[in-house]
């Protein structure tokens, strides 16, 4: 079976060029994937994690606001018992990277990440987890 | 030798060179789907002089808006600027001032984009972050400190709330002993291009489109060198359309705007000549300059055959260009100094009335001060060095150029066709038309980039291994206490008495479908009202948009 992934963008940044293609890749890849809409709170994102069953949750932001979104949204998904891979993406420099994964997000990639590489990342997750 | 026998014979050359010589591709294509010949003659570009391209500063407008364009005074060096705290962004401004920049243009943060106060919870994380934090007019009197408002144009990024910004600004004016109708700037106020590729809409269509024609009624009765609009195509583009789904998108949305002010009883003669537009400038020059002379040329038959105009001004295209930020490379970061000044170049040679360019840096953080200086420098050497602004339109008559506008105009003029018959932009972008073809057009460049069809030096082709470390801007997370600490003092200060009274008359005016809410909102602002609290008593009026989820 498919591997259920949700595509989100947390916050307020409305430019989801970069989400939607990801979520299209990873669509035409076989993936099983919900895309949220822009606009989301880290609650509804873990709502809709809980709702769909997830498997992998992509977090996409270009705003900046990234420090504070993404590990709220991981708490609130991990609160509901959920243990989806969790992966931030967007403009996020290097420190910040760092930073996010002691704070709990699995993977980051920062600016001009491939979404290519984004699923190598969940093929290597998935393989460990088997 | 004729022209045709002489094209004839060429041909034969061709194909002869061609067994030995293959071409780098089987096809060359245009990111909007024209394929381009090895050559162009005037076999294959067709113009009449008059009709097609006229004279500078005369219908239709193809060669530019001024009869002798950038040879009396240059476009307008207008870098878009805004970060952190209102003091901050104040220091910004003085400082692209002080270094030659001829306007200001204000970033806004996501909060303030969206008409809520920094305290609110939604505005976590994104106070200050990709422009300046607005909640009242005393932020407004702090970000324009010691600027003369009577002197400076600026322009402001600002959509749903743009009511309420220009608000504040004619406050400030006002405080500061400046006639309103002396002001001049632009506010963006284009909604409908928020729905489909920017984000930052709040209420639904119907009531967006009435309070964008209370701005542009009020504007052209008060405020006579303000342009209440800024209808972008930038944006479209951003999100991955092609060059003729800009156009053609952010004209279809600007006939709609027009025809809800003309709905008033306005003659189009008095509000068209403050429409202003705001395109992008990409990686492709002659495609980028073909696209602004053939919008040009189609607005103007637009605004003259479509809608009655008959003063010149009414049909002019006056836009602004930005270098195309999507284009920017994370990788190689410095190569990105070159592709704006070709972008940069592009506009120029569009005729653009204004310019922003990007810096090298902004595909990884907010813009350092070192990049924007640089950025600003390009345009600089574009002006008083490369001689370009020297000569009016000076790729006219260009076989390709002028093959390529005409290609352009009609591809443009049978999309925007498309879009009439579903009933006009709101209808397609309600129904999502809009958004789906920018997410497809989106998906194909991606995957071009992805097969190395589309080749991206740094990216797919020329790759380093070792990713340079570049210095980044980060905004101080405490700026919102700052903001929060500030509007706190606001709100001990002011009348609450004069607050709630004008909220209250900003509500009965919302009501009634024929007050124009303008003054209402002055007053409001006034009164120390915050952003949060005036879009607040808006929103339970109007209600708010919930949008199709489209990729």
């Amino acid at each position: 079976m498919s591997l259920k992934v949700i595509v989100a963008k947390p916050g307020l940044d409305g430019h989801d060029r970069q989400a939607k293609i990801i979520a299209r890749t990873l669509k035409d890849h076989g993936y099983d994937v919900v895309y949220t809409g822009i606009r989301q709170t880290p609650s509804q994102i873990a709502q809709t994690a809980l709702q769909e069953s997830a498997d992998v949750v992509i977090l996409n932001c270009l705003s900046g606001a990234h420090m504070e979104l993404f590990p709220e949204t991981a708490r609130r998904v991990r609160e509901l018992g959920l243990a989806p891979l969790i992966i931030g993406t967007g403009v996020i420099p290097d420190d910040d990277a760092e930073e996010l994964v002691k704070m709990g997000i699995d993977i980051v990639f920062g600016p001009g990440t491939s979404p290519l590489r984004v699923i190598e990342a969940i093929k290597t997750w998935e393989q460990s987890r088997i | 030798m004729g022209l045709e026998q002489g094209r004839e014979k060429w041909e034969a050359l061709y194909e002869k060179h061609l067994q030995k010589h293959p071409e780098r591709f089987e096809k060359f294509v245009l990111d909007s789907n024209i394929e381009v010949e090895p050559v162009y003659d005037p076999t294959n570009s067709p113009v009449d002089y008059e009709s097609d391209l006229g004279w500078p500063g005369c219908f239709p407008f193809t060669r530019g808006i001024q009869p002798n364009m950038y040879r009396g005074r240059f476009w307008t060096m207008r870098q878009y600027a805004g970060y952190g705290t209102a003091e901050e962004t104040n220091q910004r401004f003085k400082y692209l001032l002080e270094h030659g920049q001829t306007g200001l243009s204000v970033a806004f943060d996501l909060p303030t984009q969206m008409g809520y106060d920094s305290d609110h919870e939604l505005a976590l994380g994104e106070v200050g972050k990709v422009g300046v934090a607005i909640d009242t007019v005393e932020d407004m009197h702090r970000l324009f400190d010691g600027i003369d408002l009577s002197k400076v144009s600026t322009s402001m990024t600002i959509n749903a709330p743009a009511a309420v910004l220009l608000a504040m600004y004619i406050v400030v004016a006002d405080e500061k002993g400046i006639d309103r109708s002396v002001l001049s700037g632009t506010i963006q106020n284009d909604i409908l291009k928020e729905y489909v590729a920017r984000g930052t809409y709040v209420f639904p269509p119907k009531p967006s489109l009435r309070l964008i024609a209370d701005t542009i009624e009020f504007c052209a009765k008060e405020m006579p060198k303000w342009n209440p609009i800024s209808i972008s195509g930038y944006h479209i583009r951003e999100a991955g359309s092609t060059a003729t789904e800009e156009v053609a998108f952010t004209f279809a949305n600007a006939k709609a705007y027009v025809k809800e002010v003309v709905a008033r009883s306005l003659s189009v003669d008095s509000f068209a000549g403050q429409l202003s537009f705001f395109f992008n400038a990409h990686n492709n020059l002659f495609e980028e300059i073909a696209k602004f002379r053939a919008a040009r040329r189609l607005w103007a038959k637009i605004m003259k055959d479509e809608f009655g105009a008959t003063s010149d001004r009414a049909m002019m295209l006056r836009f602004h260009t930005q270098t195309a930020g999507s284009t920017l490379t994370a990788q190689q970061p410095l190569n990105n100094v070159v592709r704006v000044t070709l972008q940069a170049l592009a506009a120029v040679l569009g005729g653009t009335q204004s310019l922003h360019t990007n810096s090298y840096d902004e595909a990884l953080s907010l813009p350092t001060e070192e990049a924007v200086k640089v950025a600003l420098r390009t345009q600089q050497i574009l002006a008083y060095e490369s001689g370009v602004a020297d000569v009016v339109d000076p790729l006219g008559g260009s076989y390709y150029i002028e093959h390529l506008t005409n290609r352009l105009e009609s591809d443009i003029k049978d999309e925007i066709d498309r879009i009439d018959k579903m009933g006009g932009a709101v209808a397609a972008i309600e129904s999502g038309y809009m958004q789906r073809r920018i997410a497809e057009s989106a998906y194909r460049f991606y995957q071009g980039v992805a097969k190395g069809e589309k080749l991206i030096v740094g990216v797919n082709i020329f790759t380093e291994h070792e990713e340079q470390k570049f210095r980044v801007l980060k905004v101080d997370p405490k700026i919102r206490l700052e903001q929060i600490e500030n509007i706190k003092n606001v709100k001990a200060r002011r009348d609450s008495e004069k607050v709630t009274q004008s909220l209250n008359e900003l509500k009965v005016a919302a009501q009634d479908k024929n007050e124009n809410l303008m003054p209402h909102i002055i007053e409001c602002v006034r009164a120390r009202c915050t952003l949060g609290e005036i879009m607040d008593t808006l929103r339970g009026v109007f209600g708010e948009y919930r949008p199709p989820v489209v990729f």
